[in-house]
Protein backbone atom coordinates (compact mmCIF):
# COMPACT_ATOMS: atom_id res chain seq x y z
CA UNK A 1 0.00 0.00 0.00
CA UNK A 2 2.79 2.38 0.57
CA UNK A 3 4.46 1.53 -2.30
CA UNK A 4 1.85 1.84 -4.50
CA UNK A 5 1.36 5.46 -3.27
CA UNK A 6 5.04 6.46 -2.68
CA UNK A 7 6.12 5.04 -6.17
CA UNK A 8 4.82 7.94 -8.52
CA UNK A 9 6.97 10.50 -5.90
CA UNK A 10 10.24 8.31 -5.74
CA UNK A 11 9.99 8.27 -9.98
CA UNK A 12 9.65 12.32 -9.61
CA UNK A 13 13.08 12.46 -7.24
CA UNK A 14 14.40 10.08 -9.40
CA UNK A 15 13.61 11.94 -12.72
CA UNK A 16 14.47 15.46 -10.71
CA UNK A 17 18.06 13.73 -9.66
CA UNK A 18 18.82 12.40 -13.17
CA UNK A 19 18.60 15.71 -14.91
CA UNK A 20 20.50 17.45 -12.58
CA UNK A 21 23.25 14.50 -12.83
CA UNK A 22 22.81 15.20 -16.47
CA UNK A 23 23.02 18.93 -16.54
CA UNK A 24 26.38 18.79 -14.36
CA UNK A 25 27.74 16.31 -16.22
CA UNK A 26 26.98 18.21 -19.40
CA UNK A 27 28.79 21.31 -17.79
CA UNK A 28 31.73 19.26 -17.16
CA UNK A 29 31.70 17.64 -20.50
CA UNK A 30 32.19 21.30 -22.17
CA UNK A 31 34.66 22.33 -19.92
CA UNK A 32 36.79 18.66 -20.65
CA UNK A 33 36.08 20.29 -24.61
CA UNK A 34 37.40 23.37 -24.17
CA UNK A 35 40.16 21.88 -22.17
CA UNK A 36 41.12 19.22 -24.75
CA UNK A 37 39.99 21.25 -27.86
CA UNK A 38 43.76 22.74 -28.05
CA UNK A 39 45.04 19.45 -29.30
CA UNK A 40 42.31 19.00 -31.81
CA UNK A 41 42.87 22.51 -33.38
CA UNK A 42 46.65 21.58 -33.44
CA UNK A 43 45.62 18.54 -35.93
CA UNK A 44 42.97 20.80 -37.81
CA UNK A 45 42.29 18.29 -40.71
CA UNK A 46 40.30 16.16 -38.39
CA UNK A 47 37.90 19.54 -37.69
CA UNK A 48 38.49 20.28 -41.29
CA UNK A 49 36.97 16.75 -41.78
CA UNK A 50 33.96 17.44 -39.76
CA UNK A 51 32.86 20.38 -41.32
CA UNK A 52 32.54 18.90 -44.43
CA UNK A 53 30.21 16.47 -42.57
CA UNK A 54 28.08 18.96 -40.63
CA UNK A 55 28.45 21.82 -42.94
CA UNK A 56 28.92 20.81 -46.27
CA UNK A 57 26.49 18.15 -46.38
CA UNK A 58 23.04 20.45 -45.22
CA UNK A 59 24.12 23.14 -48.02
CA UNK A 60 21.50 21.72 -50.14
CA UNK A 61 18.51 21.48 -47.19
CA UNK A 62 19.56 24.77 -45.91
CA UNK A 63 19.65 26.40 -49.38
CA UNK A 64 16.28 25.28 -50.49
CA UNK A 65 15.05 25.53 -46.98
CA UNK A 66 15.54 29.51 -47.17
CA UNK A 67 14.79 29.89 -51.00
CA UNK A 68 11.20 29.00 -49.86
CA UNK A 69 11.17 30.47 -46.78
CA UNK A 70 12.03 33.67 -48.32
CA UNK A 71 9.33 33.01 -51.05
CA UNK A 72 6.62 32.21 -48.36
CA UNK A 73 7.23 35.22 -46.50
CA UNK A 74 7.07 37.45 -50.21
CA UNK A 75 3.95 35.80 -50.48
CA UNK A 76 2.05 36.63 -47.27
CA UNK A 77 4.03 39.30 -46.70
CA UNK A 78 2.60 41.01 -49.91
CA UNK A 79 -0.81 40.08 -49.05
CA UNK A 80 -1.00 42.09 -46.03
CA UNK A 81 0.93 44.81 -46.23
CA UNK A 82 -1.09 45.55 -49.46
CA UNK A 83 -4.43 45.62 -47.51
CA UNK A 84 -2.86 48.43 -45.84
CA UNK A 85 -1.68 50.12 -48.59
CA UNK A 86 2.60 49.85 -47.55
CA UNK A 87 3.62 46.81 -50.17
CA UNK A 88 6.67 49.10 -50.32
CA UNK A 89 7.66 47.87 -47.19
CA UNK A 90 8.49 44.15 -47.89
CA UNK A 91 11.74 44.47 -48.36
CA UNK A 92 12.26 45.81 -45.05
CA UNK A 93 9.79 42.89 -44.15
CA UNK A 94 11.38 40.25 -45.79
CA UNK A 95 14.58 41.23 -44.65
CA UNK A 96 14.33 42.12 -40.92
CA UNK A 97 11.83 38.83 -40.07
CA UNK A 98 15.07 36.96 -41.88
CA UNK A 99 17.65 38.14 -39.93
CA UNK A 100 16.25 39.09 -36.39
CA UNK A 101 14.50 35.25 -36.13
CA UNK A 102 13.94 33.31 -39.11
CA UNK A 103 17.26 32.93 -40.16
CA UNK A 104 19.48 32.00 -37.15
CA UNK A 105 16.18 29.95 -35.84
CA UNK A 106 15.22 27.83 -38.40
CA UNK A 107 18.65 27.13 -39.77
CA UNK A 108 19.27 26.22 -36.63
CA UNK A 109 16.02 23.55 -36.26
CA UNK A 110 17.96 21.99 -39.56
CA UNK A 111 21.42 21.96 -38.84
CA UNK A 112 20.27 20.18 -35.12
CA UNK A 113 17.97 17.30 -37.23
CA UNK A 114 20.53 17.26 -40.09
CA UNK A 115 23.74 17.23 -38.54
CA UNK A 116 23.09 16.92 -34.84
CA UNK A 117 21.51 13.57 -34.61
CA UNK A 118 24.40 11.93 -37.31
CA UNK A 119 27.06 13.37 -34.53
CA UNK A 120 24.75 12.23 -31.88
CA UNK A 121 24.33 8.81 -33.78
CA UNK A 122 27.90 8.53 -34.78
CA UNK A 123 29.71 8.90 -31.13
CA UNK A 124 27.00 6.57 -29.51
CA UNK A 125 27.38 3.80 -32.04
CA UNK A 126 31.20 4.09 -31.51
CA UNK A 127 30.52 3.82 -27.88
CA UNK A 128 28.08 0.85 -28.24
CA UNK A 129 30.53 -0.69 -30.44
CA UNK A 130 33.53 -0.12 -27.79
CA UNK A 131 35.88 2.05 -30.18
CA UNK A 132 36.08 4.88 -27.34
CA UNK A 133 37.19 2.29 -25.16
CA UNK A 134 39.66 1.17 -27.75
CA UNK A 135 40.85 4.48 -28.08
CA UNK A 136 41.59 5.10 -24.27
CA UNK A 137 43.54 1.66 -24.14
CA UNK A 138 45.48 3.29 -27.16
CA UNK A 139 46.22 6.19 -25.07
CA UNK A 140 44.16 7.93 -27.16
CA UNK A 141 41.53 10.50 -25.21
CA UNK A 142 38.08 10.24 -27.05
CA UNK A 143 37.45 13.63 -26.09
CA UNK A 144 40.10 15.16 -28.00
CA UNK A 145 39.76 12.55 -30.66
CA UNK A 146 36.77 12.30 -31.60
CA UNK A 147 34.00 14.89 -29.82
CA UNK A 148 36.58 18.11 -29.76
CA UNK A 149 36.54 18.48 -33.53
CA UNK A 150 32.81 17.70 -34.12
CA UNK A 151 31.93 20.38 -31.49
CA UNK A 152 34.42 23.04 -33.55
CA UNK A 153 33.01 22.10 -36.36
CA UNK A 154 29.25 22.66 -35.71
CA UNK A 155 30.40 26.08 -33.76
CA UNK A 156 32.38 27.06 -37.31
CA UNK A 157 29.40 25.89 -39.25
CA UNK A 158 25.94 27.30 -37.81
CA UNK A 159 27.02 31.11 -38.41
CA UNK A 160 27.94 29.95 -42.11
CA UNK A 161 24.71 27.87 -42.42
CA UNK A 162 22.51 30.78 -40.42
CA UNK A 163 24.48 33.73 -42.83
CA UNK A 164 23.63 31.60 -46.37
CA UNK A 165 20.12 30.88 -45.13
CA UNK A 166 19.08 34.97 -45.00
CA UNK A 167 20.70 35.49 -47.88
CA UNK A 168 18.54 32.82 -49.50
CA UNK A 169 15.64 33.73 -47.98
CA UNK A 170 15.82 37.50 -49.21
CA UNK A 171 16.52 35.81 -52.89
CA UNK A 172 13.53 34.45 -52.13
CA UNK A 173 11.63 37.79 -51.29
CA UNK A 174 13.13 39.12 -54.54
CA UNK A 175 11.79 36.50 -56.86
CA UNK A 176 8.26 36.77 -55.28
CA UNK A 177 8.11 40.68 -54.73
CA UNK A 178 10.08 42.23 -57.31
CA UNK A 179 10.27 39.17 -60.36
CA UNK A 180 6.47 37.85 -59.83
CA UNK A 181 4.38 40.29 -57.98
CA UNK A 182 6.02 43.46 -60.41
CA UNK A 183 6.97 45.65 -57.30
CA UNK A 184 9.19 48.37 -57.96
CA UNK A 185 13.19 46.77 -57.69
CA UNK A 186 14.99 49.86 -56.00
CA UNK A 187 11.79 50.65 -53.52
CA UNK A 188 12.32 46.79 -52.59
CA UNK A 189 15.97 47.24 -52.06
CA UNK A 190 15.77 51.02 -50.41
CA UNK A 191 12.91 50.24 -48.09
CA UNK A 192 15.37 47.22 -46.88
CA UNK A 193 18.37 49.26 -46.52
CA UNK A 194 17.10 52.15 -44.64
CA UNK A 195 15.05 49.50 -41.91
CA UNK A 196 18.24 46.90 -41.76
CA UNK A 197 21.21 48.48 -39.39
CA UNK A 198 24.21 46.37 -39.46
CA UNK A 199 24.84 45.85 -35.57
CA UNK A 200 21.32 45.25 -34.75
CA UNK A 201 20.03 43.38 -37.04
CA UNK A 202 23.11 41.92 -39.18
CA UNK A 203 25.53 40.91 -36.14
CA UNK A 204 23.07 40.35 -33.84
CA UNK A 205 21.94 38.14 -36.22
CA UNK A 206 25.14 36.31 -36.23
CA UNK A 207 25.83 36.20 -32.35
CA UNK A 208 22.22 34.30 -32.32
CA UNK A 209 23.42 31.44 -34.82
CA UNK A 210 26.98 31.30 -32.86
CA UNK A 211 25.09 30.54 -29.69
CA UNK A 212 22.52 28.16 -31.55
CA UNK A 213 25.60 26.30 -32.62
CA UNK A 214 27.25 25.94 -29.47
CA UNK A 215 23.76 24.84 -27.97
CA UNK A 216 23.18 22.32 -30.87
CA UNK A 217 26.77 20.87 -30.94
CA UNK A 218 27.03 20.38 -27.38
CA UNK A 219 24.05 18.50 -27.32
CA UNK A 220 24.68 16.36 -29.79
CA UNK A 221 27.77 15.38 -28.75
CA UNK A 222 26.72 15.16 -25.06
CA UNK A 223 24.07 12.63 -25.84
CA UNK A 224 26.25 10.70 -28.18
CA UNK A 225 29.00 10.32 -25.46
CA UNK A 226 26.45 9.83 -23.00
CA UNK A 227 24.22 7.15 -24.62
CA UNK A 228 23.09 3.58 -23.08
CA UNK A 229 25.75 1.74 -25.45
CA UNK A 230 22.85 -0.72 -27.24
CA UNK A 231 21.12 -0.22 -29.92
CA UNK A 232 17.70 1.19 -28.32
CA UNK A 233 19.48 3.69 -26.29
CA UNK A 234 21.82 5.11 -29.92
CA UNK A 235 18.12 5.30 -30.86
CA UNK A 236 16.65 7.40 -28.21
CA UNK A 237 19.60 9.42 -27.58
CA UNK A 238 19.54 10.64 -31.20
CA UNK A 239 16.18 11.50 -30.68
CA UNK A 240 16.77 13.69 -27.43
CA UNK A 241 19.19 15.25 -29.49
CA UNK A 242 16.67 16.54 -32.23
CA UNK A 243 13.90 16.82 -29.43
CA UNK A 244 16.71 18.71 -26.75
CA UNK A 245 18.19 20.75 -29.32
CA UNK A 246 14.59 22.05 -31.01
CA UNK A 247 13.81 23.02 -27.24
CA UNK A 248 16.63 24.74 -26.36
CA UNK A 249 16.81 26.79 -29.21
CA UNK A 250 13.53 28.05 -29.17
CA UNK A 251 14.04 29.22 -25.63
CA UNK A 252 17.85 30.54 -25.67
CA UNK A 253 16.28 32.01 -28.86
CA UNK A 254 13.35 33.92 -26.26
CA UNK A 255 16.28 34.75 -24.09
CA UNK A 256 18.49 36.42 -26.46
CA UNK A 257 15.69 38.52 -28.49
CA UNK A 258 14.76 40.01 -24.80
CA UNK A 259 18.16 41.07 -24.23
CA UNK A 260 19.08 42.22 -27.85
CA UNK A 261 16.20 44.03 -29.32
CA UNK B 1 49.95 17.14 -44.73
CA UNK B 2 47.96 16.31 -47.93
CA UNK B 3 45.59 18.21 -50.06
CA UNK B 4 42.42 16.80 -50.19
CA UNK B 5 39.08 17.43 -52.09
CA UNK B 6 37.53 17.47 -48.55
CA UNK B 7 39.89 21.07 -48.05
CA UNK B 8 38.54 22.13 -51.32
CA UNK B 9 34.69 22.00 -50.39
CA UNK B 10 35.44 23.04 -46.45
CA UNK B 11 37.67 26.05 -48.48
CA UNK B 12 34.05 27.31 -50.69
CA UNK B 13 32.07 26.48 -47.60
CA UNK B 14 33.90 29.16 -45.64
CA UNK B 15 34.16 31.16 -48.78
CA UNK B 16 30.24 31.20 -49.34
CA UNK B 17 29.80 32.25 -45.35
CA UNK B 18 31.92 35.33 -45.95
CA UNK B 19 30.31 36.44 -48.92
CA UNK B 20 27.04 35.97 -47.20
CA UNK B 21 28.27 37.89 -44.29
CA UNK B 22 29.30 40.49 -46.86
CA UNK B 23 25.94 40.57 -48.72
CA UNK B 24 24.15 40.72 -45.60
CA UNK B 25 26.19 44.09 -44.64
CA UNK B 26 26.93 45.62 -47.96
CA UNK B 27 23.47 45.36 -49.70
CA UNK B 28 20.74 44.49 -47.32
CA UNK B 29 22.54 46.86 -44.09
CA UNK B 30 23.80 49.22 -46.50
CA UNK B 31 26.51 49.17 -45.03
CA UNK B 32 28.24 53.28 -45.85
CA UNK B 33 31.67 53.91 -43.93
CA UNK B 34 30.17 56.77 -41.67
CA UNK B 35 31.88 57.22 -38.28
CA UNK B 36 30.68 59.91 -35.82
CA UNK B 37 33.49 62.21 -36.69
CA UNK B 38 31.68 63.16 -39.77
CA UNK B 39 28.10 64.63 -38.08
CA UNK B 40 27.94 67.35 -35.76
CA UNK B 41 24.68 68.07 -33.18
CA UNK B 42 22.29 70.03 -33.42
CA UNK B 43 19.42 70.86 -30.59
CA UNK B 44 16.06 72.03 -31.35
CA UNK B 45 13.36 72.30 -28.64
CA UNK B 46 9.67 70.65 -29.37
CA UNK B 47 5.96 71.44 -27.94
CA UNK B 48 5.34 67.77 -29.07
CA UNK B 49 7.28 64.98 -30.63
CA UNK B 50 3.88 62.58 -31.28
CA UNK B 51 6.04 59.77 -32.01
CA UNK B 52 9.47 60.65 -32.93
CA UNK B 53 12.01 58.33 -32.06
CA UNK B 54 15.71 58.13 -31.75
CA UNK B 55 17.36 57.17 -35.21
CA UNK B 56 14.65 58.74 -37.25
CA UNK B 57 16.01 60.03 -40.39
CA UNK B 58 16.47 64.20 -40.39
CA UNK B 59 15.59 65.15 -44.19
CA UNK B 60 15.80 68.87 -45.89
CA UNK B 61 13.89 69.04 -49.09
CA UNK B 62 13.42 65.14 -48.82
CA UNK B 63 16.72 64.39 -48.62
CA UNK B 64 18.50 62.77 -45.76
CA UNK B 65 21.04 65.16 -43.96
CA UNK B 66 21.17 62.97 -40.71
CA UNK B 67 19.61 61.18 -38.11
CA UNK B 68 18.37 61.84 -34.07
CA UNK B 69 20.47 61.25 -31.61
CA UNK B 70 18.98 61.87 -28.34
CA UNK B 71 15.66 63.06 -27.08
CA UNK B 72 15.03 64.16 -23.28
CA UNK B 73 12.50 66.19 -21.78
CA UNK B 74 13.91 69.41 -20.49
CA UNK B 75 13.19 69.53 -16.82
CA UNK B 76 12.54 73.26 -16.84
CA UNK B 77 10.65 73.99 -19.42
CA UNK B 78 8.69 70.61 -20.10
CA UNK B 79 9.79 70.26 -23.60
CA UNK B 80 11.69 67.81 -25.72
CA UNK B 81 14.96 68.49 -26.52
CA UNK B 82 15.87 66.70 -29.16
CA UNK B 83 19.81 66.46 -30.36
CA UNK B 84 20.34 66.05 -34.04
CA UNK B 85 23.84 64.47 -35.72
CA UNK B 86 23.67 66.27 -39.38
CA UNK B 87 25.88 65.23 -41.83
CA UNK B 88 29.00 67.69 -42.23
CA UNK B 89 28.73 67.98 -45.19
CA UNK B 90 25.76 70.37 -45.08
CA UNK B 91 25.44 73.71 -42.98
CA UNK B 92 22.15 75.05 -42.18
CA UNK B 93 21.59 79.10 -41.83
CA UNK B 94 20.96 80.54 -38.20
CA UNK B 95 17.35 81.19 -38.84
CA UNK B 96 16.61 77.72 -40.25
CA UNK B 97 13.35 75.92 -39.22
CA UNK B 98 12.85 72.42 -38.08
CA UNK B 99 9.71 70.70 -37.99
CA UNK B 100 8.82 67.31 -37.37
CA UNK B 101 6.64 65.45 -40.93
CA UNK B 102 5.22 62.10 -40.78
CA UNK B 103 6.20 60.16 -43.86
CA UNK B 104 2.64 58.97 -45.32
CA UNK B 105 -0.73 59.08 -43.58
CA UNK B 106 0.39 56.07 -41.17
CA UNK B 107 3.96 56.56 -42.11
CA UNK B 108 7.26 57.13 -39.45
CA UNK B 109 8.01 60.16 -38.25
CA UNK B 110 10.76 62.28 -39.20
CA UNK B 111 12.46 65.84 -38.69
CA UNK B 112 12.29 68.38 -42.08
CA UNK B 113 15.15 71.37 -42.09
CA UNK B 114 13.95 74.52 -43.94
CA UNK B 115 17.01 76.48 -44.47
CA UNK B 116 16.43 80.10 -43.56
CA UNK B 117 18.16 83.23 -44.92
CA UNK B 118 20.84 84.35 -42.63
CA UNK B 119 24.55 84.36 -43.77
CA UNK B 120 25.64 83.11 -40.72
CA UNK B 121 25.22 79.31 -40.32
CA UNK B 122 24.77 77.06 -36.98
CA UNK B 123 27.58 75.72 -35.11
CA UNK B 124 27.84 72.31 -33.73
CA UNK B 125 25.69 72.60 -30.32
CA UNK B 126 23.82 75.08 -31.62
CA UNK B 127 20.20 75.15 -30.92
CA UNK B 128 17.13 75.73 -33.71
CA UNK B 129 14.90 78.31 -32.71
CA UNK B 130 11.78 78.10 -34.85
CA UNK B 131 10.75 74.90 -34.55
CA UNK B 132 6.82 73.30 -35.06
CA UNK B 133 5.05 70.50 -32.97
CA UNK B 134 3.90 67.11 -34.50
CA UNK B 135 1.11 66.91 -35.93
CA UNK B 136 -1.12 64.53 -33.66
CA UNK B 137 -4.00 62.98 -35.07
CA UNK B 138 -6.41 63.29 -32.15
CA UNK B 139 -5.54 66.97 -31.51
CA UNK B 140 -6.81 67.33 -34.96
CA UNK B 141 -9.33 65.31 -35.17
CA UNK B 142 -10.84 66.89 -31.52
CA UNK B 143 -10.22 70.51 -33.48
CA UNK B 144 -12.15 69.64 -36.61
CA UNK B 145 -14.92 68.87 -34.25
CA UNK B 146 -15.14 71.51 -32.55
CA UNK B 147 -15.11 73.81 -35.56
CA UNK B 148 -17.68 71.45 -37.05
CA UNK B 149 -19.84 71.43 -33.70
CA UNK B 150 -19.69 75.23 -33.64
CA UNK B 151 -20.38 75.64 -37.37
CA UNK B 152 -23.50 73.28 -36.89
CA UNK B 153 -25.07 75.16 -33.86
CA UNK B 154 -24.33 78.29 -35.92
CA UNK B 155 -26.25 76.92 -38.76
CA UNK B 156 -29.03 75.94 -36.99
CA UNK B 157 -29.44 79.36 -35.19
CA UNK B 158 -31.66 80.97 -38.19
CA UNK B 159 -28.87 81.87 -39.84
CA UNK B 160 -27.57 84.09 -37.36
CA UNK B 161 -23.87 83.86 -38.54
CA UNK B 162 -24.78 84.57 -42.34
CA UNK B 163 -25.97 88.17 -41.28
CA UNK B 164 -23.36 89.19 -39.33
CA UNK B 165 -20.87 87.38 -41.68
CA UNK B 166 -21.25 90.11 -44.79
CA UNK B 167 -20.88 92.72 -41.92
CA UNK B 168 -17.21 91.98 -41.05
Amino acid sequence: MFNTLASPFRKLGELTINAVWRLGFATRFLGAILMYSGQSLMRLQMTIREVYFAGVLSLIIIVVSGLFVGMVLGLQGYNTLSRFGSADALGALVALSLLRELGPVLAALLFASRSGSAMTAEIGLMKATEQLDAMRVMAVNPIARVVAPRFWAGVISMPVLAALFNVMGVFGGYLIGVVMIGLDAGTFWSQMQANVDLHSDVINGLIKSLVFGIAVTLIAVFEGYDATPTASGVSSATTRTVVTSALVILALDFVLTAFMF
Amino acid sequence: MKRSTIDLWVGIFVAIGIASVIFLSLKVANLTPQSNEQTYALTADFDNIGGLKVKAPVKSAGVLVGRVSNIQLDAKTYQAKVTLAINKQYQFSKDASAEILTAGILGEQYVGLTEGGDPDTLQPGDKISLTSSAMVLEQLIGKFMTNFAEKGSNDSSSGHADKTAPQQ
